[in-house]
Parts: structure tokens; sequence; C-alpha cells
């Protein structure tokens, strides 16, 4: 048996070099952020069309 | 079809795959033919995970999905930007740092070779059963409705993927995703715009969606708490979130698709490019079908959409007072949405509240009836199939499209297979090799040339076993919701094993296997002796693989770790 290895070790190593972006926690949290905008876009859409 | 169209879709199909081959000739590494080119980028990456998911059945059926109960299914996919983060931060970091060929390799380093062997067997059974159905569910549609040999579809598909995955393995699967992909968006995006232009001269895209809503095919949110209420944005969430982990995480016709490429941020884009697009994507399919459903308001529709099994009893003018309480209902439906639009120009809101009633009611007097067909066919023979919402969108497409166009979209469906299909079996092929042959042949691992050689003929072996039981699922009735049973049963307890590696670190090969086996066997037993929907024993599989595995860690006498049983 092999413990684990902690996922976070390396994740700095490779930066996600996109603009506007120094770490993969800022593109998970643009990408959660996109997720709640398009079930806010998707509410409006329901109540706007219903 | 015209001789265009078959100039489109045979063109189309066999010059990807041929490219493809083609291109990947001459692969002779194994990390090349297992995992990919080293060089692909996240653009690659995120459409090849794109097109393993989204098979023929989602072209299919989705839109019917969207005429028949509107947008809400969109619900379905709120887990998945959620699971994708996951995988990105915890599973791919992981699998790339251990250099592994399949996910179940990663059990085997962190655990023993008995639990490496149970995942790959989990996932071996569980996608070989279901190894038919990526073929056969398209086939069985466009050979109804083109009047081709059900038979000679799947052959040729069959042989179509065979030849190429076979050929160039992984490398040829993202190279052949791409460009299937690139025709799907084309055929996509073109039925689109010919029906928002075969829309009613003043109606417009948004007229149609007002229609639309009015009618009940918009609600694509609903946050009821309600457990009985189908899609929800809750189950969506919690539901969709635990299914597309287990698929994106454990899966290997998924991992396959992103643990190769350049680079760890290559593969976290790729992923990170479903996470945004999913969502959209598959709003855009459903709100088709939505849109579909209004424009069969005002054009002529059949009664029932799969018109081969309609006419199987039609003939003899059995049906003929449905067809025509069809056509009044549908005159009717139509007069009553025409009345409901002028009504909305005026200031009127009584008049509005009154033609929009009428029109509702005119609406459900036509379900009704299309209800009643269906009801007719079963009792003309009970084993008609009654569901003809998959028809809706190909019937649409064969009346409607240009030249050109019908071949283009019969070409998307046809990609649509040969993408997830392609998926599918480099995965087994690549499990079978890995995780089954060298492990009963430890030191032919060495032997890079025999390895390829080998995995190809895995490969191949699952694409005849595919074929041989698309062929013989002909005879087979509710196929689709047996496989995805089958799937249920056996995806929770994978998804816990992995969730035990990842986060449960004291937690040893011992243990877990046992707890895995006893989950395992859990599930089977309720799922014969209960009643409860069968989505259920994925949640229920992976809590009882996690419950048991920490039991039995805390009661099991601790050993000395073996040395070198991390082999892989």
């Amino acid at each position: 048996m092999t413990a684990a290895p902690s996922p976070d070790e390396d994740s700095g190593a490779e930066p996600p070099d996109l603009p506007g972006f120094r770490t993969w926690r800022g593109v998970y949290l643009f990408v959660f952020g996109w997720f709640v905008l398009l079930i806010v876009l998707l509410t409006v859409f329901t109540v706007t069309f219903s | 079809m015209s001789a265009v169209d078959w100039i489109v879709l045979v063109g189309t199909l066999v010059g990807i795959a041929g490219y493809g081959a083609w291109r990947t000739r001459d692969v002779r590494s194994l990390n090349t033919y297992l995992r990919g080119n080293a060089s692909t980028g996240w653009g690659t990456i995120g459409l090849s995970v794109m097109a393993t998911q989204a098979s023929a059945i989602t072209y299919l059926s989705i839109p019917g999905q969207g005429f028949e109960s509107g947008i809400g299914f969109v619900q379905n996919y709120f887990g998945l930007p959620l699971a994708l983060i996951i995988v990105c931060a915890v599973f791919l970091p992981m699998y790339r740092r251990l250099n592994v060929y399949t996910a179940y390799e990663f059990l085997g380093q962190r655990f023993d070779e008995r639990t490496r062997l149970l995942g790959a067997g989990l996932f071996l059974l569980q996608r070989g059963l279901a190894a038919g159905v990526t073929i056969y569910a398209p086939a069985i549609i466009i050979s109804a409705v083109l009047g081709w040999r059900l038979d000679l579809v799947i052959v040729f598909t069959g042989t179509l993927v065979i030849v190429y995955t076979v050929t160039g393995g992984s490398e040829a699967v993202a190279l052949t995703q791409k460009w299937q992909m690139a025709v799907i968006s084309a055929g996509m995006l073109t039925a689109m715009v010919v029906l928002l232009l075969r829309l009613p001269p003043g109606l417009g895209f948004a007229g149609a969606a007002h229609v639309a809503g009015a009618l009940g095919k918009l609600q694509a949110v609903d946050f009821s708490l309600d457990p009985s209420r189908r899609y929800t944005v809750w189950s969506g969430i919690f539901g969709g979130l635990f299914l597309s982990l287990s698929y994106f995480g454990t899966d290997q016709s998924q991992v396959q698709r992103y643990i190769g490429g350049a680079s760890l941020r290559e593969g976290r884009l790729g992923l990170m490019f479903n996470a945004v697009l999913k969502i959209p994507m598959q709003f855009v399919i459903l709100l088709l079908g939505a849109l579909l459903f209004v424009f069969y308001q005002f054009a002529p529709s059949p009664v029932f959409f799969n018109q081969a099994e309609w006419r199987r009893f039609a003939p003899d003018g059995r049906f003929s007072a449905i067809e025509a309480e069809h056509l009044r209902a549908t005159a009717e439906s139509q007069s009553a949405i025409r009345a409901w639009l002028e009504s909305r120009g005026t200031d009127d809101t009584a008049q509005e509240t009154a033609a929009r009633a009428a029109m509702v009611a005119a609406s459900d007097r036509a379900h009704a009836i299309r209800v009643q067909a269906k009801s007719a066919l079963a009792a003309a023979d009970p084993r008609a199939k009654i569901k003809d919402s998959d028809y809706v969108f190909i019937t649409f497409i064969l009346t409607e499209l240009p030249r050109g166009a019908v071949g283009l979209l019969i070409a998307v469906m046809f990609s649509a297979a040969l993408s997830s299909k392609a998926s599918e079996l480099a995965a087994l092929g690549t499990t079978t090799t890995v995780d089954v042959w060298r492990h009963l042949r430890p030191l032919a691992a060495a032997d890079e040339a025999r390895n390829v050689r080998v995995a190809r003929r895995f490969t191949a072996m699952w694409g005849v076993v595919a074929v041989a039981f698309a062929l013989f699922a002909g005879f087979a009735e509710n196929l689709i919701e047996a496989i995805n049973i089958l799937g249920s049963i056996f995806y929770g307890v994978l998804l816990g094993l992995f969730l035990v590696a990842f986060f449960l670190r004291r937690v040893g090969g011992r243990a877990v296997f046992l707890a895995a086996a006893i989950a395992q066997a859990l599930v089977i037993v309720m799922y014969f002796s209960l009643s409860i929907g069968y989505l259920w024993y994925n949640l229920i599989g992976c809590a009882a693989c996690i419950g048991l595995s920490l039991a039995l860690q805390a009661i099991l006498p601790s050993r000395a770790p073996v040395a070198g049983s991390g082999r892989t």
C-alpha cells in the first residue's frame, strides 16, 4: 500500500498561463462563477418565456 | 437522399476515418498508441472529451426531449462543471504524476494488484456489456427512417471505427474526434439556421420562444424541493455531480482522453473547456427541440413521428380516424396560437389571458391525440415501439433541409456514433492490455512493440464484440435501459474505490478490496430485492464502499507493507 500523494503538491508547478489568471484556483473560481452566472441566466430565461 | 447527400455523407465519414488511419499508420510507440500524441494541446483534448461524451443519441434524442418535455433536462448537466473542477484539481494531477496508462493502474499503486484488477474488471464488465449500444442505438433509428438494412448500417459503422482505432489507437481517436466535432458543430448550426428560416413569416425567434414558453417548453430551471419531480436544480447539481465524477474521473474512456497531452496544463484546460461549454451546448440542442415543437404547430406533422412503425399498421386504414382527428386538432391549435399572438399586441390583458388559455387547451388536445395514437399502436401490437420523440429531429432533417445539408446532418449522427465508439474501443483495448494482459505476462511489459501489437488485437477484439452485440441486440427489448441499469450497479462501487484512494489515506488495500466486494454484492442483492430507481444504486454503491472501507480498516489487524506491491 502506498499513501496517496497530495494532488496539490505540484499544482503550482504548471501555472495556467492564461491572461488574468495566475493560479489554477483563480481558473476554478472563474469556472464556478460562470456556472453560477449560467444558472442565473437560465432562471431569467425561464421567467421571461414561461 | 440525393446524390449530393450521399457524396457529403460518405465523403465526410470515410474521409475523416481514412485521414485518421493514414496520419497515424506509423504509430509504434506504446505511449502514443495508448495516450495519444505527447504534443496534444488543450483544444484537441477538450474536443475529444466532448466528442466522447456526446454520442449519436445526444443529437437524435435530446432535440426530441426538448420537443416532448421541454428544456428542463438541461438541469441534469448542472453537476458537470463542479465535477470537472474536482477532476482537474485532484484526479488529473495524480494520474499524470504516477504516469499511468489507465485509471486502474493508480489503484494498483495506491493499494495493491487485486484492487487494481477489481477496478479494471468492473470497468470492462460495464463497458464491455454496453459495447454494442453506441452503434446499435443510432443505427436502429437511421435505418428505420431511411429504409436501410440495419445489419449493414451496423457493420459499416463498426468496420469504419475499428479500422482507424486499431491503426492509430488513442492518437487516431483524438485526431478524428477533432474533425468529427467540426462536422457536428457545422451540421447542428445548419439545422438551427434552417429551422429559424422555416418558421412562419413574422414569428421569428422571439415569437417562437414566447409560444414555446407559453406552452410549457421553456422552463429551464426548477428550484422545487419535491423529490418526485424528475428534473430540478438540486437533483441536477447533486446527482449530476456524482454521476459526472464517476464518469470523468474513473471511466477509462474519458480518463484516456485527458491523461495524455503535452502537459498537465493542457489536460486541465481541455477539461475546463468542457466545464464552460457543456451546459450552453446542451441548452442549445434542447432549445432546438423546443423550437421544433413550435415549427410543427404551423407545419404539417405526422401524428406519430416513427413513420416506419406507424406504416406497419396504417395500410389497412385502421388509424385513419386518429390521423383525421390529429389534422383537425393541429389546425385548431394553430388558430389558437395565432389568436394569442395577435392578442399580445393589444393592451387587453383579459383577452390575452383568455387567448392564452385557449391556446394551451388546444395544444393539450393535440397532445392527447398523439398519446391516443401511441395507445392504438400498443393495442395493435404490444411489441410496437411507441416512443417516437427520437424520430422528431431526423424527420425534420429529411423533410425540411436542402440537398447536401441532409447528408451533412446524417453525417453528424454517424460522426457522433463513431467518435464515442472509438473512445470506448481504445479504452477497452488499453485496459485489457495494461491491467489484465500485462498482469498475466509481467515479463512482456518491457517489449514495447509486442505491447502495441497486443493492444491493437484487443482493440480489434472489442470492436468485433461490439458489432456482434449490436447485431444481436436487434432482438432485445429495452436494451438501452438495461445497459444503464448495469452501469448504475457497477459505477457507484468503482467511484467509491477511487474516492477512498484519493481522500482516505489511512485505508489500505485489504480493507478497500473487501469493502468493494461486499458493497458490490450488497448492491446486486438490493437490486433484486428492492424496487427503487436504479440511479440510486450509484450513490448506495459508493457510500457502502466508503463506509465499509473505514469500518474494515478499523477492525482488520494491520499488516506490514509488502515490498513491490505497487508494481504496474
